[in-house]
């Protein structure tokens, strides 16, 4: 098994494993955060709970975390073997007869997203990891603020309209960037075509409402502060 | 329809890799073709092009080809940024000039992949296909008239079609031309598949798809990505669906 | 020197098994220290090659293209014949074997036809064992056609690549082979001349078409599988490259060339579309099946037709002349190759031509549209369907059928052939002629044996459609492997053959002096000029109808043309480097050989037969009268020229062919 991780097909395949692992946990990160759309207090219990728990903060919290990082490395690792492969490009290339943009793109979407991360974990997750670990407050309230601290925070965050327009980007970026990735995930996992187009259709559709639900909730707290 | 129109003739320029030699530094050059007819193939006017090229002394433009029927794989130019040019379901030598305008100018390069150097102005050496064949695109089975009686296992037609239609690949180079990483994996899918869906072939099914695969990564072939340019630029329709099967046969063989 | 084609004594159909047993073998630890090359990789040298290693010899494989795979095989569309009776329709060994002698207007070697047919079925099994993917029926069985005429279906195929999965059946066993060492492959490699040593075939010299560097490869035995010469016409269905040098090269050696007049002409190509063409493709005879051929029926109408004045579809029926129904109402339409393309011929050269060019017949699927569109409508239960819905229904069906042949159609012409009918025309396809072998496959050069398209072969003067496949496999695959091992038994001592010899300095000598002229003459013209005006020769003289008064002038001018140039011909670039038109050069000047040869040979040859059509000799009266006469009490033998320096000077072997399984009957198609 350790050499089929070495040989291409294991790398682009081990490549659709993360991607995969990651298209989940975008699935969740979303279905909590539409929450504070709908319930402020359903929203504060189910970050505290997220936040506090043993097994997700030490368990999968460094598994997440791991997985975004394997998945960037080894796309940077793809990206420079597959310009090595090809040391002298075309003087005319007509990429848009056979592919799409977003296929042909992913680094520079993925390059995107890997900045919106950054972005992310100064906005949120350090200061958290911050709070909890090395100021050792572990109780989820804030000073001045009824209940739980992460609905005020949400909103606050959320109040600078250019940080607002940067999550909206980097959000249309993912949504490239998954138009391509859902389907391919799935063919580099050996998905055949006969359950292509329905597969197709579930990727457009993920692709598309996901990014898009995450824009909303980031517009819904810009106008609704 | 042709048959009451008047020929039409086309003037075209042509911007054409040169390369004396894998060595050697290469570069585009332009040339002038008149009087074009529409019904002539791509080489057909290349013949042309090389022709005055001859008669002024100068050296003709290299280029692969043979049957000029589209069969035996042996054309591989790139023409105006894509593999075999821009119609479909064709080589370049089934590529007529009227896909072309009178006055258009025309990029020719050699296809590109570090695995498929060139040779000489648009020649490339594709011997890393043949490696990667070498390596395992066979049956174990000798000659003998001896073997058992073609008729004694009974294969679907449906698997037997799907082999068929993997077995079509010509081994061009196409694939690797058209797509953005030189990835192979069109082509060698497409034999892994042909043996994989045929009971004959599924005895050594797993030693294949290793060997060949370790060959083609040997070669420096890229990594797909699954943006399907191979699947639409390949002269005959090979299916992406190969290469899943050839991930499929891989984990298989792995596990 | 007498000719002794070696056959065995013996009843007809022990004949190869008692010989089998009865040769001599070498055994597996001396086959490690024997040599064998190949020339050609097609399907003959391709499966020769991979048997061979697979037996222990050390291999040796040369080709002109890139890999094996491109030989020109790979062209080949119907089938392959085998006498399997899969289809319970009476076929056996015997059959094959009569329809084969038959087909071939009984020029053939029975003996060697014999064991073709016997072999038939092994190829089938082999190549399933392979993996090739040949098509089957809904049970998972092989499915069978009928083709080119025969009483039963006995042909299988891959869609419509046949020759192509064969050889990449042979190619796979081949890349085994080179996987374990036993093969050793020459890609982009030429053969330039055959060595002889004390008489024995004992290497070859080669040019590395990449480098340009001239090599000497030895081995003790030397195997030419390089196809057939089609291109001495210039146009025709052959690859660009396909070519005769290394038979042409060995012919010089001392092998002798047998019928070379025996050439076959397609009748259903593509016509050329102008002077630029550079090959013709062809369309697959099973079109015969149900389209109808014709032309105008007054000259007025053809002359529009001509100038574009006019389309097909306005031509009412009563002004058509569908002339093979009208010639030969009982096969119509699928009269034998040979006798469609004189027919289209002599309407065209009469002026009934339909395209610019004047060299085109329709082919005319309209009739099959509407009465397929019928039994469809009737098999569905339409009452009283309109026009359209039935040419709807036909179509879908001719479409099943022929769907990627008129694809191509469309591609190649740019028209509709659903809608206005196909135009073809004959194109030079295959040749029957070459190398004269012994049945153990060796010419008249001890080691030096001849395989494939490239030898005279099974086919007399007519090859019968889906046998060329047959043929190629099993002369590599069952007959060259176990014959060549009686020869080779006595070279276990000899040890490996010197290429530093008296002997391979000659020939290499002899090759770079005549490619030093060619680069060093800085002529007028290019190859090409010469090519073409050789084909136009070719073609007009020695084509598809052949008189002595143009074959006498075709020499002439062959001659002439040669010798101009040799005077005046022009290649650029260099001798240390890929340099296509110095190839060209070679073949070319070869082929302005061997045309003056071939026409000697037609002119030799005053009779009409197979492929080979003498005026002089037509039928006078009768129901016949007007067709091809076959003339057996003067020429049931094998035309072998020994090569004397010129080709007009080539002596003269007869081979009486003797026929004793089976009667000789003049062909009848009316």
């Amino acid at each position: 098994m350790s050499g089929f991780f070495k040989s291409s097909i294991g790398r682009k395949v081990a490549m659709a494993l993360s991607a995969l692992f990651l298209m989940f946990f975008l699935l969740q990160h979303f279905a909590i955060n539409i929450l504070s759309v709908f319930s402020e207090n359903a929203f504060n219990e189910v970050s505290h709970f997220m936040g506090t728990n043993f097994l997700i903060q030490f368990v999968l919290q460094p598994v997440l975390i791991f997985g975004v990082v394997f998945h960037f490395i080894m796309g940077f690792i793809l990206e420079i073997r597959n310009n090595k492969a090809r040391q002298i490009s075309y003087v005319k290339n007509n990429g848009s007869a056979n592919s799409t943009w977003m296929s042909r793109n992913m680094i520079y979407t993925g390059l995107v997203i890997l900045a919106f991360i950054i972005l992310h974990f100064i906005d949120f997750w350090f200061p958290e990891i911050n709070t909890k670990y090395i100021q050792g407050d572990m109780s989820g309230v804030h000073e001045g603020v009824e209940g739980y601290r992460y609905f005020h925070e949400l909103q606050e965050k959320f109040v600078s309209p250019i940080r607002v327009g940067a999550y909206v980007i980097a959000f249309i970026f993912l949504s490239l960037h998954l138009m391509h990735g859902f389907a391919s995930a799935f063919q580099s996992m050996g998905g055949s075509t006969i359950r292509k187009k329905s597969l197709q259709s579930i990727g457009k559709a993920y692709s598309i409402l996901i990014p898009l639900g995450f824009i909303f909730i980031a517009l819904y707290h810009h106008f609704n502060h | 329809m042709t048959n009451n129109q008047q020929l039409k003739y086309m003037n075209l320029t042509l911007k054409i890799w040169r390369q004396e030699d894998s060595k050697a530094k290469g570069r585009m050059v332009d040339y002038k073709v008149t009087e074009i007819s529409e019904h002539m193939s791509f080489l057909e006017m290349m013949d042309v092009l090389n022709e005055q090229l001859v008669n002024k002394g100068e050296d003709p433009v290299a280029f692969d080809h043979d049957c000029r029927e589209g069969i035996c794989g042996m054309c591989s130019m790139y023409i105006n940024g894509e593999a075999h040019g821009p119609d479909r379901g064709v080589t370049t030598c089934q590529l007529h000039m009227r896909m072309f305008k009178d006055g258009d100018t025309i990029t020719i390069e050699p296809f590109r992949a570090t695995a498929f150097p060139v040779i000489k102005d648009l020649v490339v050496d594709r011997s890393s296909f043949e490696r990667i064949q070498q390596a395992g695109g066979y049956i174990s089975v000798n000659t003998s008239g001896n073997t058992q009686d073609a008729n004694s296992i009974p294969i679907s037609k449906h698997a037997a079609d799907e082999a068929m239609d993997a077995a079509m690949c010509i081994g061009c180079g196409a694939c690797v031309a058209s797509c953005k990483n030189s990835s192979a994996m069109l082509f060698v899918g497409a034999k892994v598949s042909q043996y994989a869906l045929l009971p004959q072939g599924q005895v050594e099914a797993a030693d294949r798809v290793r060997n060949m695969v370790a060959q083609m990564d040997l070669e420096g072939f890229g990594n797909c990505t699954n943006t399907g340019a191979c699947e639409i630029e390949c002269p005959k329709g090979i299916s992406l669906e190969n290469i899943a099967r050839m991930n499929r046969e891989l984990m298989k063989a792995s596990i | 020197m007498a000719l002794n084609s070696k056959i065995p004594e013996g009843p007809i159909k022990d004949k190869w098994t008692d010989y089998k047993n009865h040769i001599n073998l070498v055994n597996p630890a001396n086959k490690r220290h024997i040599d064998v090359i190949v020339v050609g990789t097609g399907l003959a040298g391709g499966s020769a090659a991979a048997t061979l290693a697979e037996l222990g010899y050390n291999v040796k494989a040369f080709a002109y293209q890139d890999s094996p795979r491109r030989a020109h095989s790979i062209a080949a569309q119907g089938g392959i014949n085998a006498a399997k009776n899969y289809m319970g329709d009476g076929d056996s060994t015997y059959r094959l074997f009569y329809d084969t002698v038959k087909g071939g207007d009984y020029r053939s070697r029975e003996a060697n036809v014999y064991r073709l047919a016997e072999v038939s079925a092994n190829i089938i099994d082999q190549c399933v064992a392979q993996g090739v993917p040949f098509a089957r029926d809904y049970g998972g069985l092989l499915d069978n056609r009928s083709f080119g005429g025969v009483l039963v279906s006995r042909t299988f195929y891959a869609k419509g690549q046949t020759g192509q999965q064969l050889l990449l059946g042979a190619y796979s066993a081949m890349n085994r082979q080179i996987a374990r060492g036993k093969i050793e492959m020459f890609n982009r490699h030429e053969m330039l001349d055959v060595v002889k040593v004390n008489g024995k075939a004992r290497g070859i010299i080669a040019r590395n078409l990449i480098t340009g560097e001239i090599e000497r490869h030895s081995a003790h035995a030397v195997v030419i599988a390089t196809g057939g010469y089609g291109n001495v016409y210039y146009l025709s269905t052959n690859a660009m490259g396909s070519n005769a040098t290394a038979a042409w090269k060995i012919h010089k050696k001392g092998a002798f060339f047998a019928n070379p007049c025996f050439t076959q002409i397609h009748p259903t190509c593509i016509p050329r579309s102008g002077d630029y063409q550079s090959k013709l493709t062809l369309m697959s005879e099973s079109l015969r099946n149900d389209g109808r051929i014709w032309v105008p029926k007054h000259i007025e109408d053809a002359k529009s037709l001509q100038q574009r004045k006019m389309k097909p579809t306005d031509i009412p029926e009563e002004n058509r002349d569908y002339f093979l129904e009208r010639r030969y109402p009982a096969f119509g339409n699928l009269v034998p190759r040979d006798v469609a393309s004189r027919a289209a011929k002599e309407r065209c050269d009469a002026g009934f031509g339909v395209n610019a060019t004047g060299e085109a017949v329709y082919l005319d699927f309209a009739a099959a549209i509407e009465r397929y569109g019928k039994t469809q409508a009737k098999i569905q239960n339409l009452e009283n369907p309109s026009k359209e819905k039935i040419y709807d229904l036909g179509r879908a069906i001719v479409e099943e059928k022929y769907g990627n042949l008129f694809q191509m159609y469309e591609k190649i012409v740019d028209e509709d052939p659903y809608k206005t009918p196909m135009m073809i025309y004959p194109a030079t396809h295959y040749t029957m002629g070459g190398i004269w072998v012994d049945y153990n496959l060796m010419t008249t050069v001890n080691g030096l044996y001849c395989i494939g398209e490239a030898n005279f072969s099974e086919h007399g003067a007519n090859r019968l459609g889906a046998s060329a496949l047959m043929q190629g496999l099993a002369d590599g695959y069952f007959v060259l492997p176990y014959t060549i091992g009686d020869y080779l038994s006595n070279e276990i001592r000899t040890g490996k053959i010197p290429t530093n010899t008296p002997e391979f300095d000659e020939a290499e000598n002899d090759v770079k002096e005549r490619l030093n002229f060619f680069i060093n003459n800085k002529g007028e013209h290019s190859v090409d000029y010469y090519h073409k005006k050789l084909g136009k020769i070719m073609w007009d003289k020695v084509g598809m109808s052949r008189n002595a008064q143009g074959l006498i002038s075709a020499m002439a001018e062959i001659k002439e043309l040669r010798e101009d140039f040799w005077k005046n011909v022009k290649v650029p670039g260099k001798l240390d480097e890929m340099n296509p038109e110095l190839e060209k050069a070679g073949r070319v000047a070869d082929f302005l050989e061997l045309g003056e040869l071939f026409a000697k040979d037609a002119l030799m040859r005053n009779e009409s037969c197979g492929g080979h059509f003498r005026e002089e000799s037509v039928e006078l009266d009768g129901e016949q009268k007007g067709e091809a006469k076959r003339n057996d009490k003067e020429y049931a033998f094998v035309a072998a020229w020994e090569y004397k320096g010129e080709p007009s000077a080539a002596v003269l072997h007869k081979e009486e062919l003797e026929f004793k399984d089976i009667e000789l009957k003049q062909r009848s198609y009316k």
